[in-house]
Order: C-alpha cells, then structure tokens, then sequence
C-alpha cells in the first residue's frame, strides 16, 4: 500500500524543512533560550540563598542585639549594685571616719579638761601656798616681836637642819 | 523515582506498541462493514468510507475541506512536476481536479500510483514525474515550520532583549516542557555533552509535537496527518541516524566492528558479531520511524473509522434512529479517542526524544570496557540527575 511507502516529494520537502529548522533554532534560537534558563536559574539559586544568609545574619542580628541588651541590663544591675556597695562602703567610711574623729576630739578635749584641772590644781595649790605663806608670816611676824623669840627659832631651824 | 519512570515509559511503550495492533483489527473489521455497506447500498447511496479515511489520513493535492450539495469545496495548492521529458511545471490543483488532464498531467485513479500525479510518455506508458508538489502534507510541513521558527525566534529574541523579565503565560509553559525535557531526558542521556546534541533534540520534540496536535485540530488549515506519514517520520529517523553515528565516539565503532566477544565470532571469515552490531545500529531509527508513524496513523484512523460509522449505520440500515443513535456512542467514543490522542501526542514526541537521546548518548561512550558497560552508564548519569 502506498501509505507505508515514503514519498519522495515529501522526503525532500521534509528534509529541507526540517533542517532548515533544526540549523536555525540550533543558531538562534536554543542557544539562546537554555543559556537565558540556566542563567535565570543560577540567578534564582543565588537569590534563594542570599535570602537564606541574610535571613540567617538577620536572626543572628536578633540574637546579637538581644545579647546586647541583656548585656547592657545586666551591666546595668551589676553598676546599681556596685554604687550602692560604694555609696555603702563610703557612709561606713564616713561613720568611721566621724567616730575616729568624734573619738579624737573626746581624747582631746579630755586631755584638755585634764590639764585644765592640773593647771586648776597647781594654781590652787600655789594659791594655798602663798596663803599659808602669807599666813605663816604673819603669824611668825606676831610670834617673833621680841628677840628671844627670834634667836630661839633660829636655832631650832638650825637644829632641825642638822639632824635631818 | 527513576524507577518508576522506567517503568511508565515501558509501559506506554508497549501501549503503543500495542495501538497499531487495535487499529488494524479496527481498520479490519470496519473495512469488512464498509464493503458490506458498499455491496448492499450500491442501489442507494453508497458511503466510500475506505476512500473517505484514507482520503483524510493520506496526502493530497488540494486542502480538501467539506462538500455542499455534491460540490466539493477545497483549496488548491501548488502542483510543482519534473518530467523527465518535458522538464519542470507549476501549476494549480485545481486544473487537475475531478479527473481532468492539465499539460498532459492528471491524478491517476488506476491500482499504480493511486491518487498521485501522472504522465504518459511517448511509448504510452503511466510514468511518475518528480513530484515536488505543495501537497496538503507539505502545506503542513511548512507551516508548522514557520510557527516553530516564529514561536522559538521570538522566544530567543525575548530572552536576549530582557534576560531576566517576567515570561508571559505561553513563554512559561514552553519553558516547563523545555526544562523538564533538559533536566530528565537529554542530560541524564548525555551528561556533559547535553549542550552540543540539546538543539536537535528539542527541535525534534516540538516539531513532532507541534505536528501531532496540530494533526487533531480537524479545521483547515490544519488536520493534515504529517507525523502519521511514514516519509516524515522517516527523515526524523534519519536525523537521529545521522548524528548519532556522525558524531559516535571510537568506543562506539570500536563496539560494533571489534566488540568483546570471543575472536571466532568476530573474524573477517565469518563476521557475525559485525554484522549483529550493524544491523542493531539500524534497527534502532527504523523502530523510532514506525513507532511514531503508526500510532499517530492509528490514532487518527480510530477517529475517522468512528466517525464513519455513522454514516455507515445509516446508509445500511436506511433509519435516522440507527444513524442518531450511533452518532451519540460515536461522537462519546471520537470524544474518548480524541482525549487520548492528545495524550499520545504528548508520548510519542516525549518517547522519539528520549530514545533519540538515549541512543545518541550510547553513541557517546567513552569508556573502553565494552558494549555491556554502555548500558549503566547510562544508568549513572540518570542517578546523578
């Protein structure tokens, strides 16, 4: 049957068409249209994985900022505390230092009050003196009126001095 | 994954292989039927179904497309003749319509050379002038040609203007099929030599799809059922051919005029081994050429012989009930036929490329264990993908 027999006509229209086809989509055509897909594909994996690494960075950014904030509030904490142990340390200082003083002013003022009741002491003492002094004179001065009275005393000194 | 691809496309190779068998007992039993009609209907008006299915599936020289009350209504194409004697002529098909004779030319109506272009010569005898005719094949030829150049060009032309722009809805879906056939058949096939041997292979791909679907659209200028000739799908064999041995590798020629087999089998006295080798590298294109021609033939077929059923019915049995009857399970089973038709469209070009590719790639052997070795490493390159 003629159908299964290939028709010479056909077979060259065929062959001309064909390969006209095939050289200029081999030169123009696919080339062009599987470099474009591959390019656009290795476009989109690059892009696929840029936003993967960004969202990755992003997340560490979260992370790192989070981390910054405790960072900072835990800082924060550790100089509050830190200023009420010196803010302490320094009202335990000055109490110190005030009671040292208190205490030195005590010392001395006691050691002033001392003194003062020594000098009271001795001025009193010296005041004693001369008034007996004072005293013994007149007495003495009443006691020694006449001559004998004189030389009798005199010589009792003068014993009084040997014998001691 | 692989495997299970493996084992589709085995399957949908025996389905085809299996779809001529169906049409043949179809064709049988409907030629049966036609006759019967013929014989019976002789007095009444006789339905040619046999003229009128293989009018459509085979060529012609004129665009034939409907009848108006017993007017055939067609356009004419180009008939372009070399006689040996008187040399080249061009003229109308429609001068050489209904059995008239142009410059000496006509169609013959006898067993030689049925339907085609004819002369006498001088001693009276029926020859075959060279026949370049724009028949309704070529017709087809050319302008799924122009529409594959037009529809890639521009795609190309797309692509170089704005690399990375937005592809509109069609450029989007040629470029699933064109990815899909990149990354599953032509680089599992050939691995790095993908870039080199893709061209053809797409261009084979969407030649006999596009030439399949157009092929089902039953509209001029349209309808013509070029992949279901046996001269188209012949040279797309012989491309295949062609450049799988042109660009075979020495391995692959090493294989077959010196393959590993025991010397006796391969020595210049009794060269069985060459002869095998040679005759496979044959069988391989002629298998891709039938496969494809006989299922689009068959598909087609199918649809027409149902189709004429109807006719068929009504002529034999004189009853419009019969005919409206007949008509409804037809037109369910043409609707059935054409649903699967579009799926075979879709098989055989996505079979002649892969095993076009497959058969280029075992030609690209460049191992030097032998012909066994061919074979996974075929296996290998489909893992890697």
């Amino acid at each position: 049957m003629n159908l299964f027999l290939p028709d010479s006509g056909l077979v060259v229209w065929m062959l001309l068409a064909f390969s006209i086809v095939f050289i200029v989509l081999a030169k123009f055509g696919w080339p062009i249209i599987l470099q474009s897909l591959n390019n656009r594909e290795q476009y989109i994996t690059d892009s696929l994985q840029k936003a993967d690494e960004a969202v990755k960075a992003l997340a560490g950014l979260e992370q790192k900022g989070k981390d910054i904030i405790a960072s900072a509030q835990a800082e924060q904490l550790r100089m509050v505390k830190e200023t009420q142990a010196i803010s302490e340390k320094m009202i335990q200082e000055a109490k110190l230092q005030a009671q040292t003083e208190a205490d030195k002013i005590i010392a001395s003022a006691q050691e002033q009050i001392r003194k003062d009741k020594e000098k009271a002491l001795q001025d009193i003492r010296k005041e004693v003196v001369s008034l007996s002094i004072g005293m013994a004179e007149k007495v003495l001065r009443k006691e020694l009126d006449n001559p004998k009275s004189q030389s009798d005393y005199i010589e009792r000194l003068l014993n009084d001095n040997s014998l001691s | 994954m692989n495997k299970l691809r493996y084992i589709l496309s085995t399957l949908f190779l025996l389905f085809a292989a299996g779809l001529p068998v169906m049409a043949q007992d179809a064709s049988d039993g409907t030629e049966e039927e036609t006759n019967a009609a013929m014989e019976s209907g002789t007095a009444t008006e006789g339905v040619d179904a046999v003229g009128l299915i293989f009018g459509h599936i085979g060529d012609a020289y004129e665009y034939h497309i409907t009848e108006i009350g017993g007017h055939p209504v067609s356009v004419p194409l180009p008939v372009i003749v070399h006689s040996p004697e008187r040399g080249w002529f061009c003229f109308s098909s429609a001068k050489i319509a209904h059995g008239s004779t142009y410059n000496g030319f006509f169609i013959s109506q006898e067993e030689k050379y049925n339907g085609k272009v004819v002369e006498r010569n001088a001693q009276g005898e029926l020859v075959r002038p060279f026949d370049l005719s724009i028949t309704k094949n070529v017709f087809a030829l050319l302008l799924s040609s122009a529409l594959l150049l037009i529809i890639f060009l521009s795609m190309a032309h797309a692509y170089k203007k704005n690399p990375m722009g937005v592809p509109s809805k069609g450029r989007s879906m040629l470029e699933a099929v064109i990815l899909y056939l990149d990354a599953d058949i032509i680089r599992p096939a050939l691995g790095k030599k993908s870039v080199r041997f893709a061209p053809y292979l797409l261009t084979v791909f969407f030649f006999i799809l596009l030439n399949n679907l157009m092929g089902l659209v039953p509209v001029f200028p349209l309808g013509a059922n070029l992949t279901g000739n046996i001269s188209v799908t012949l040279v797309l064999a012989l491309f295949t051919y062609i450049i799988t041995n042109v660009f075979g590798t020495k391995t692959y020629w090493k294989d077959i005029f010196w393959p590993e087999v025991p010397v006796f089998l391969k020595t210049p006295v009794f060269p069985l081994m060459q002869i095998i080798e040679f005759i496979s590298t044959l069988t391989k294109p002629i298998a891709l050429m039938i496969r494809l021609f006989a299922n689009i033939f068959a598909g087609h077929m199918i649809i027409l012989v149902l189709i004429s059923l109807i006719f068929i019915f009504t002529a034999v049995f004189q009853s419009a009930a019969v005919g409206g009857g007949t008509a409804v399970l037809s037109v369910l089973f043409s609707v059935f036929m054409y649903c699967l038709e579009l799926l075979v469209a879709f098989i055989q070009a996505y079979v002649f490329t892969m095993l076009s590719a497959i058969f280029i790639g075992l030609a690209q052997a460049e191992h030097e264990e032998g012909h066994e070795k061919a074979a996974p490493v075929i296996a290998e390159n489909n893992q890697q993908s």
